[in-house]
């Protein structure tokens, strides 16, 4: 169902709500990604509410746009998106990574409703994607195919097979969306190992690409609507964003990438949402 | 014997097949990395064009690519080398197909030392170890040519992962027509014996049915010799059987002693009903060399057979 006339306004209210479920779903399981699930909350929140065609009482609906996550373990942005857009109850959030849950620690296809691929290893998502893309070309169905990546994970040998292969078969349904918040497990990307420049690398094997400010909703639905609006070639939106966002502790931090807060931190955490 | 051995591809089988059910199935895609004239699958991109894709030289975008099309409702048939399809993608094969339980089949080719000339490097001996520790995937190794046109169909309709094991050489036949019993999960016998059962996989039933033949003319040693064309799940009524009817059993595969045929039956046995075991396997990397003086070099021959036999045969208690 594609939600019209969401305004940012409503976007950012929804973004919030989003960000205070990841800090209550990670405290209380004390375990998880909360960094680059924070820096993907708008580029999730704008395809979701605003963007996809799709029926959460019919998650398995053939026409559906599809948005697969490969970089899997930001399941905590996902999660809350999917509870808020209506797949599952927001009280099931906290049953993350629990013994029994539907919401396991990376994204489950045959788990969690919404859920269009399992991964977890990293630079498998965008090859699934072309798959998924070839298929809909069988069936003669024109749905979207969103597919979200890592800068990190952009070092992964098999992104660029998969960036060839997209453009030489042409699959201009499928939008590559890079949360570039330039901070990987370990450290910051650039001495880690440095994926930039990330535009003419992705122009270079054949995409339209596109660069943006991935908190900003004007930009990130403008993008979205160039994107699905450039039929000769696939596109990437390379989407600059901040590694924690909204919490200052966590802001461009990397021990933030897997930690969970405590609860005392939690406490803050939410408070600086609520003012953000 | 004097009537001259047959021999017949096992991959040009399995390309033969795919072609033929390609046009009852049309939910059959078939992808391939830059191998097709060699696994054989260029004859269904010949026959349809529109579902064949090279995916080049890049197999784990293939096995990736694969999981997504049959999430998507497809049949994907995979193809590339057996140490390509099973060693450089084992990743995207274990998260994306295997743990998702897809609807992939893997269908590699040049298993095993029988590729000859290209070397340890191009001789696939761990790959049906890898695909069997995987928890969703069936594991398919037909003996013959015969075997691949039955196996292909069967195949492409179960639900689920499977790896299916061809071969480089034209090998000699183990069945005479396309009517060869195949039913996956249940192991043929060729040929009733009391005193042991040799249990092969692959090319080495051939040579295992030739060492029981030598055996009952030259010894008077009777064997029974099991095709176990699926190697999971293996058929664990037909190993008991043969160890309580026999009491000795002797395993021969063209792959690495560890986590193969002669794992598998061990296991079944320590389980059920504990016989001797004589294994006949590679334990370390083969070599170059034409695949008739390899398979003598690796002792893949019946007398070699022959004597594990014995062997096993001397450790029977009582």
């Amino acid at each position: 169902m594609l939600t019209d006339n969401v305004t940012v306004k409503n976007l950012e209210a929804v973004a919030k709500q989003v960000r205070r479920n990841i800090v209550r779903m990670l405290t209380k399981s004390q375990s998880g990604h909360p960094g680059g699930s924070l820096s993907a909350v708008e580029l999730l929140v704008a395809l979701y509410f605003s963007v996809l065609k799709y029926d959460p009482d019919n998650p398995e609906w053939p026409d559906r746009d599809r948005f697969i996550l490969s970089k899997g373990h930001a399941t905590p942005v996902l999660y809350s998106v999917l509870a808020e857009s209506g797949y599952f109850p927001a009280d099931e959030l906290m049953t993350f990574r629990q013994l029994g849950s539907r919401l396991q620690g990376h994204v489950d296809r045959d788990s969690t409703p919404g859920v269009e691929m399992s991964g977890g290893s990293l630079g498998m998502g965008l090859s699934f994607g072309l798959g998924v893309a070839l298929a809909a070309r069988f069936d003669a169905k024109d749905f979207n195919v969103f597919v979200m990546m890592g800068d990190g994970e952009c070092e992964e040998g098999q992104v660029w097979e998969a960036a060839m292969a997209a453009a030489h078969f042409n699959l201009n349904r499928v939008t590559a969306i890079i949360d570039h918040n330039k901070i990987q497990n370990d450290g910051y990307v650039k001495d880690i190992m440095n994926v930039a420049p990330l535009a003419p690398k992705w122009s270079a094997f054949g995409w339209h690409t596109i660069e943006i400010n991935g908190h900003r909703f004007d930009e990130i639905l403008d993008a979205y609507d160039e994107a699905m609006k450039t039929e000769d070639r696939p596109s990437v939106i390379i989407a600059h964003t901040v590694k924690g966002k909204s919490i200052s502790f966590m802001e461009n931090n990397p021990d933030y990438h897997g930690k969970a807060p405590t609860a005392e931190q939690a406490e803050q955490a939410i408070r600086e949402i609520d003012e953000s | 014997m004097t009537t001259e051995q047959e021999i017949a591809s096992t991959r040009v089988a399995y390309g033969q097949a795919l072609a033929e059910i390609g046009y009852t199935n049309p939910n059959i895609i078939v992808l391939d990395a830059d191998l097709a004239k060699s696994t054989q699958t260029i004859l269904f991109g010949k026959e349809h064009p529109d579902r064949f894709f090279y995916v080049g030289i890049s197999e784990q975008n293939m096995m990736s690519m694969a999981a997504g099309l049959a999430a998507n409702g497809k049949t994907v048939f995979a193809s590339t080398f057996a140490v390509f399809a099973t060693g450089r993608a084992f990743d995207q094969v274990r998260v994306g197909i295997s743990w998702p339980n897809l609807n992939v089949k893997i269908v590699a080719s040049h298993g095993g030392i029988s590729v000859g000339e290209d070397g340890a490097s191009a001789q696939s001996i761990e790959d049906y170890a890898l695909m069997a520790s995987l928890p969703s995937f069936t594991v398919v190794i037909p003996a013959d040519a015969y075997a691949v046109k039955k196996a292909i169909p069967l195949v492409a309709e179960a639900k689920g992962p499977f790896y299916v094991r061809t071969h480089r050489p034209a090998t000699p036949v183990v069945y005479s027509s396309d009517d060869c019993p195949f039913e996956i999960g249940k192991a043929n016998m060729l040929r009733d014996g009391t005193d042991a059962t040799i249990i092969a996989v692959g090319i080495l039933v051939h040579e295992a049915v030739a060492a029981a033949e030598m055996l009952q003319e030259e010894e008077g040693i009777s064997c029974r010799v099991l095709d176990m064309h699926t190697l999971k799940p293996m058929d664990v009524d037909a190993v008991i059987s043969a160890a309580q009817d026999t009491g000795a059993i002797v395993t021969a595969e063209d792959h690495q002693v560890q986590g193969g045929l002669g794992s598998g039956v061990a296991r079944i046995l320590a389980e059920n009903y504990p016989v001797p075991v004589e294994y006949l396997a590679l334990d370390g990397y083969g070599t170059s060399g034409p695949y008739l003086e390899l398979m003598t070099h690796f002792d893949f021959t019946p007398e070699a057979i022959r004597e594990k036999v014995k062997n096993v045969i001397a450790r029977k208690v009582g």
